[in-house]
């Protein structure tokens, strides 16, 4: 347990409280997760310090890039004070980059790097590996293919999620524990089954995943979730974080 | 569109590509952070070293452009495609105002924003870019809250200030920003039925005027550009209300790009903790000389272009 700070009450209620959450503010869709997390029940406060980061019950990990991102992590002391936290159970969320980020292996999807179905691992990026998956940058092409789409999330009761997806990842592959939250569907294949998927596909050897499978975009492994899509940036749907809240009230 | 291998089918489940949302959404991603002029794929591997969220692929920086003369035009689209191949950061290139084929070419070539710019020859004196039918968002300059909605009204996605390209000098895009953020404090004090005279006084659609006055705040990211040369420079352009920074030739026209390109992103991050502001401005080697803006001569002021 983590909780360096009270939990703080609702103005003067006594049954709930108000989880301080952190939005890691290094660079990237900070403001969104701050609002959003606000109107999901939590105390939200931008974390840019080790001291920040003391300060929260859980972390947010926002959109941006993954490679600024790794360079102010390590430029001011601050990816080994996050990696200890995950690994010592702090819940986490990330989107797209934040994905990235919380990720065992990243690919890159990258022409001048041998593309789609390389296993080359991206460059100018160092995973905190909080979740056992295997994550390709960039994976649905560049900004001309990023695109919206109504998604079915396992977990997200109330209808589908307005998912943006902007140069987004994907999870390529999951270990035993994580749990697959919601897919797209791959090229020429029926309609998406949100959680169906065979979620265990262990791969010792870290070979490279075979192209039909890519399609993972949301994941949960214990108190960690992420998202390949920004659910922050739709406004009046809060429902990803206030289910991120909830796993934190939970912790 | 796609130059890449599609493993998903962006059709799906009524996916849609092109929207407000995935063009006004991807310069969120972006704030806070570092846009930098390249004009090699050696200098794109330095400006994404350093921590940069983009870079813009250029044939000339604009230092170069001014010294150089001629007319400028959007880069080789050869030259492009290297160096988009040569980082995983987005990669935006620019062109000239008005010249929709041009940026069209550059739709075509997989560039992820464009920047529809002031920096080259305008090639229309008149209208500027439709920019909605495109799939690609665009990003453009303005000196004031009126020039940028007009922007916003004909699609772009994200606004940043014109400054003075190729100066080194900052004194443009202060102006710019101080007056971009006056305005709309001003339009957040006026009654509702004060608001169609503004947005005929700002010669922009009422629809636009109005939210600006009710979230105090433009619809899209705003950023700031021209003349940033310093780590502070970039710190106070944040405290003045961008979001983020463009760099053009600042960092490359200096003596060690790849520390100064890096110092410039974590002041930008922390622009307000003067002690890491402190911290990375030392020992950063020379900075670009840089020209007074009133030593320019007629028809060079860069800002003044764009209607």
């Amino acid at each position: 347990m983590h909780r360096r700070v009270g939990w703080i009450r609702d103005n003067g209620g006594v049954t709930t409280t108000r989880p301080v959450i952190g939005v890691l503010a290094l660079q990237g869709g900070v403001a969104e997760h701050l609002a959003a997390l606000e109107r999901g029940g939590a105390v939200p406060r931008p974390v840019r310090r080790p001291e920040e980061l003391a300060g929260v019950h859980g972390l947010v990990l926002p959109g941006g890039e993954s490679t600024t991102m790794t360079r102010l992590l390590d430029g001011f002391e601050l990816f080994e004070p996050v990696r200890r936290r995950l690994a010592a159970g702090m819940p986490a969320y990330g989107s797209c980059a934040g994905m990235v980020l919380l990720g065992s292996r990243v690919l890159d999807d990258h022409r001048g790097r041998g593309g789609a179905d390389s296993a080359t691992p991206a460059v100018g990026v160092r995973p905190l590996a909080a979740l056992d998956v295997v994550v390709r940058r960039n994976a649905f092409g560049r900004q001309a293919d990023s695109f919206e789409a109504d998604l079915d999330v396992e977990g997200i009761d109330g209808g589908p999620v307005h998912a943006v997806f902007i140069r987004a990842p994907l999870v390529e592959k999951v270990g035993s524990d994580v749990q697959v939250l919601a897919t797209v569907e791959p090229v020429g294949q029926g309609p998406a089954e949100p959680g169906g998927r065979e979620p265990h596909r262990p791969d010792p050897d870290g070979a490279p995943a075979e192209a039909s499978v890519g399609t993972i975009v949301a994941v949960r492994q214990g108190p960690v979730l992420a998202t390949a899509f920004h659910p922050e940036l739709v406004g009046g749907d809060e429902r990803v974080h206030r289910q991120f809240v909830q796993m934190v009230r939970a912790c | 569109m796609t130059t890449g291998p599609t493993p998903a089918n962006n059709t799906a489940r009524g996916a849609v590509t092109g929207t407000d949302g995935v063009k006004r959404g991807m310069a969120e991603m972006l704030k806070g952070g570092v846009i930098m002029d390249v004009v090699t794929p050696q200098q794109a591997a330095i400006a994404e070293e350093a921590g940069a969220v983009a870079v813009m692929a250029l044939e000339r920086v604009p230092a170069d452009i001014r010294s150089q003369g001629g007319v400028a035009r959007m880069s080789d689209p050869d030259m492009i495609e290297r160096i988009v191949e040569s980082v995983s950061i987005p990669v935006m290139a620019k062109a000239r105002i008005g010249h929709f084929v041009e940026a069209q070419v550059l739709q075509s070539v997989g560039v992820d924003y464009i920047d529809e710019s002031e920096v080259l020859t305008p090639a229309d004196e008149a209208n500027h870019i439709d920019k909605w039918p495109f799939t690609v968002p665009f990003v453009c300059g303005a000196t004031n809250l009126g020039e940028a909605l007009r922007r916003i009204s004909e699609g772009a996605a994200m606004i940043r200030s014109k400054g003075e390209a190729g100066t080194g000098n900052v004194v443009e895009a202060t102006r710019h920003m101080r007056r971009i953020r006056a305005e709309m404090r001003q339009l957040s004090v006026l009654e509702s039925d004060e608001l169609y005279a503004a947005a005929k006084e700002h010669r922009v659609p009422v629809e636009l005027v109005r939210e600006v006055a009710e979230t105090g705040k433009l619809p899209v990211v705003l950023f700031t550009a021209g003349g940033i040369a310093t780590p502070a420079d970039a710190a106070m352009m944040r405290r003045l209300g961008a979001e983020g920074v463009f760099v053009g030739s600042g960092i490359f026209k200096s003596g060690d790009p790849a520390r100064r390109a890096e110092a410039i992103v974590k002041a930008t991050t922390f622009y307000d903790d003067p002690d890491v502001v402190a911290k990375v401005s030392r020992g950063l080697g020379e900075a670009m000389v840089g020209i007074n803006v009133e030593d320019l001569p007629e028809g060079q002021h860069y800002a003044q272009r764009g209607w």
